[in-house]
């Protein structure tokens, strides 16, 4: 980050005068606290790229706001969302807004990064002061022009009004003006009780180019003279490249070489078709490298490392009371395991990235979720300055974690040096499923001790995970409200490659927990909701340990969702709950499931959802049902397996994904409570396995420890999904 | 390689490809008509479907060969502005999240209402049911292929 950008007055007056034509106001993300610092720059300082700040408006004399989205937009709607912010502090009139992806620039903006469902909780209190601070300017150039004190003056729809004489200015009448107006020091924002445009359903800013089939995604990147690529990547994980016969892939038309790089043999022509009918020919020789492993290996070792008793191999991450003893004194004890299986990622659009190394820079262009990290991955590779490296972000097809990893677009380089060459490279979308970064696959044990009475007094859980250290989460609820509790979590390193996969680690883990609450409840005799009520007021009454979950926003997402179900009114519906926070926001939700046919059917999902001040409810809605069809479609169907180290599933004919057929109703209810946003990218996800796993437990007596739901013993002969 | 003069919404196309090229990849690397999506290549997920006729096929499996004099409509081609009725409807349902899969949706939607414009949501699930949207718009395509049908009444 450069520092904080700051301007004398005469500086400012120059820039100012410089300006021309319209107000172009940028504000500091580096000041995050404060954020207060705004400057007024000239256009060519902010096409220059070389002043410290992070994000801006620009206000033509014509009225034109056009604001910059710096953020990957991946389907997270962030690129209306974040003006949105912006224009309702500006009052702006937002027909007349245009919105323009950034490309990626650390000295103007700040985490443009798409991950962790933070973009609206990071940049919510400054893309407010960047509207609100440009709307006091324009205000006082109009206080200025009529010669009133601006506090008679009022905005709406990009007009300052006065409504004494009813005198009228548009934004674009004053914007010259305006722009020679000190920049606020304290910058006064709206009650949030006085929004008109945040919280409205405003649609997707993108819907017209993507409906008409406009040219958005990185794979629609053409460039003049650029070669297409494809590369053969070991089909194994823990093999590599010995050598490699491409005499037959060179004599196809169209093919201008074939090389070899790292573990990656490139074949690399004039069209994706001939490329791709070379790439067949190709005859590959591979070697071991590291240990070749299959599923049925890792169902072993899984079952092995849950026994552990090596300190050096279990991971202890957080440890309250004493559990032995609690364990030892109880009247029950319930213990089951759960499993999950690797997931692909398979986002709709595969893995692609342009890249063009000349000798003096690079230019990189493409659907990143961190852009930021792609740049500085490629620079080290190169031997070069970041600074020598641009990166354009195309809008992304999906990226549900992926592409957070920079392998693609690095490899991309890597080619194009090699080619001296612009160089699309193109993954089939069987090279996207077999090539790696998989949600990592899991087994979870968990233990309950209950006193006579049916209190949950010992709580224990062991997580293993590959390439996993992290698969277990120790401030999760009921920690806090469990006097004696264990959480630990243990390692297996594989060759196998794993990565973030949305809601990473909680799109399983939430279901384990929720699934076994669920039978600790019934063992203690009670209504699964009431009982996360009781241990929640338990755990504000008497907390144990570091309680890092809020309770209240818990109980309002509880509440909400059991109230918006008719929680245990309804008859001839099977009722199942799950309930949890990640990230920063909180989600309940209930799934339905109806018996038809002496087979289960899941007919709806509630959801309620505190993410704090929802920003545009049409998207807040899609978020919402589009997490809830991702979690229900991965719990019931999503499995990758390997066998010698190479994934089985290569492509959707045997990789199976949720279809409109298998997509339930659901009815979405938000918490209005008014805090600032919280995120909800991912947190919808996380409940739903929970949730229909309990609900199909109560259809048919049947609980489920492991995904995919579809492939289990219990579920044979049910098309699950199927409305029938 | 062999030339090839194909009619894609309205117009005539020349290209110099092999036979067995997709009319996807023609489509997208000769012609320069983008907003036809690959996918997976094998006919599962529907992101590049096309008319053929009026018929919603899969242009990933379809060689460059076999389509002849046949009358192709891309999305590009469904309507001069943009505001075929399906389209206008993805629009006002606020349908797309990343989007992709969308152009082949509208393509799989409108051929659909173009037989049958009063279809049952049953009708309606079946038809798109080969469709994928890894975002999981399925809820609002539904709405949408709904509002649509009122419509093209």
């Amino acid at each position: 980050m450069s520092a904080p950008f700051k301007t004398s007055r005469r500086d400012f007056m120059k820039l100012a005068a410089t300006a021309g034509g319209g107000l172009f106001l940028g504000f500091h993300w580096a000041d995050a606290e404060a954020a207060t610092i705004m400057e007024v720059l000239d256009e060519t300082a902010v096409a220059s790229g070389n002043i410290g700040f992070n994000s801006y408006l620009s206000i033509s004399t014509e009225g034109v706001i056009t604001i910059m989205s710096p953020n990957p937009e991946l389907g997270q709607n962030i690129k209306t969302s974040f003006p949105m912010i912006v224009a309702e502090e500006l009052d702006a009139d937002w027909s007349k807004v245009k919105v323009l992806q950034a490309a990626l620039d650390p000295t103007k903006f700040e985490r443009q990064v798409t991950g962790g469902s933070g973009a609206v909780p990071h940049s919510w209190e400054r893309l407010r002061k960047a509207g609100a601070a440009a709307r006091h300017m324009l205000m006082e150039a109009a206080s200025k022009r009529w010669n009133v004190p601006a506090t008679e003056l009022t905005t709406e729809n990009s007009t300052v009004i006065h409504a004494g004489s009813g005198k009228k200015f548009t934004y674009g009448e004053l914007a010259t003006e305006a722009s020679r107006v000190p920049v606020p020091a304290e910058i006064k924002l709206k009650d949030k009780k006085d929004f008109k445009l945040i919280g409205t359903a405003v649609r997707n800013v993108d819907n017209l180019d993507m409906i008409t089939g406009k040219p958005l995604y990185g794979l629609d990147f053409y460039r003049e003279g650029m070669l297409f690529a494809m590369i053969q990547r070991p089909e194994s994980f823990g093999m590599k490249l010995k050598g490699v016969d491409s005499a037959a892939a060179k004599a196809v038309p169209g093919i201008i070489d074939v090389v070899t790089f790292k573990n990656n043999v490139a074949v690399v022509g004039k069209s994706t078709w001939q490329v791709n009918k070379a790439r067949k020919l190709l005859k590959i020789e591979y070697e071991k490298e590291g240990n070749i492993e299959s599923t049925a290996d890792h169902d072993k070792l899984f079952k092995d490392l849950l026994n552990s008793t090596d300190a050096a191999v279990v991971q202890v991450k957080r440890k309250d009371g004493d559990v032995d003893a609690a364990f030892k004194s109880a009247a029950k004890v319930i213990k089951r395991e759960y499993q999950c299986p690797f997931l692909s990622h398979s986002p709709m659009e595969p893995m692609n990235f342009f890249a063009h190394v000349r000798p003096d820079g690079v230019e990189l262009v493409g659907p990143s979720q961190t852009p930021e990290a792609a740049r500085n991955e490629t620079a080290k590779l190169l031997g070069i300055s970041p600074y020598t490296v641009s990166v354009e972000l195309t809008r992304l097809g999906g990226g549900f974690g992926r592409r957070l990893k920079t392998d693609y677009v690095v490899e991309a380089a890597e080619l194009s040096s090699i080619m001296k060459a612009p160089v699309k490279v193109i993954w089939t979308r069987e090279d996207d499923m077999t090539g790696g970064s998989y949600r990592p696959a899991v087994r979870y044990r968990f233990e309950a001790a209950l006193d006579a009475s049916g209190n949950l007094i010992g709580y224990k859980l062991r997580g293993v995970g590959i390439n996993a250290g992290n698969c277990t989460r120790e401030d999760n609820f009921p920690s806090g409200a469990v006097d004696n509790l264990l959480i630990e979590s243990i390692e297996h390193k594989s060759p196998i490659t794993t990565g973030p996969w949305r809601a990473p680690i909680t799109n399983f883990l939430a279901f384990a927990e929720q699934a076994f609450l669920d039978e600790v409840a019934m063992e203690s005799k009670k209504d699964p909701v009431k009982f996360r009520l009781d241990l929640l007021d338990r755990a504000k009454q008497t907390p144990v340990g570091a309680i890092k979950y809020d309770i209240d926003r818990m109980k309002g997402v509880i509440n909400l969702a059991a109230e918006k179900s008719g929680w245990g009114t309804k008859k001839g519906i099977s009722q199942g709950f799950a309930v949890y926070f990640s990230h920063r926001s909180y989600v309940a939700q209930v799934a339905e499931v109806a018996m038809k046919k002496g087979k289960p059917v899941i007919q709806k999902i509630y959801v309620g959802a505190d993410c704090g001040v929802v920003v545009n409810i049409s998207g807040a809605n899609q978020q919402v049902k589009g997490g809830v069809t991702d979690g229900l479609g991965h719990a019931l169907f999503g499995q990758l397996t390997f066998k010698n180290g190479a994934a089985e599933q290569k492509n959707y004919n045997t990789y199976r994904m949720i279809r409109m057929k298998e997509a339930p109703d659901v009815d979405v209810a938000f918490v209005n409570n008014g805090i600032d946003p919280t995120g909800l990218g991912e947190p919808a996800l996380p409940p739903t396995g929970g949730a229909v796993a309990n609900a199909l437990f109560k259809a048919t007596g049947k609980r489920l420890y492991n995904q995919p739901f579809a492939n289990q013993e219990q579920m044979k002969g049910v098309k699950l999904g199927e409305k029938m | 390689m062999a030339q090839y003069n194909v009619q894609i919404n309205g117009r005539t196309y020349e290209a110099d490809v092999d036979a067995d090229t997709p009319l996807l990849w023609v489509l997208r690397d000769n012609f320069g008509l983008v907003g036809t999506k690959y996918g997976c290549g094998i006919a599962q997920c529907g992101a590049c479907t096309v008319h053929l006729n009026g018929n919603a096929v899969r242009s990933c499996t379809l060689p460059i060969s076999a389509v002849g004099n046949n009358k192709i409509t891309t999305i590009e081609g469904l309507s001069e502005k943009g505001d075929h009725p399906v389209q206008q409807a993805w629009n006002e349902v606020d349908v797309p999240q990343c989007g992709y899969c969308q152009a082949g949706q509208i393509m799989t939607a409108s051929a659909l209402l173009t037989k049958n414009p009063n279809p049952s949501v049953e009708q309606i699930e079946t038809a798109m049911n080969g469709n994928l949207c890894r975002c999981g718009t399925y809820h609002r395509i539904r709405e949408a292929v709904v509002l649509a049908s009122t419509k093209m009444k």
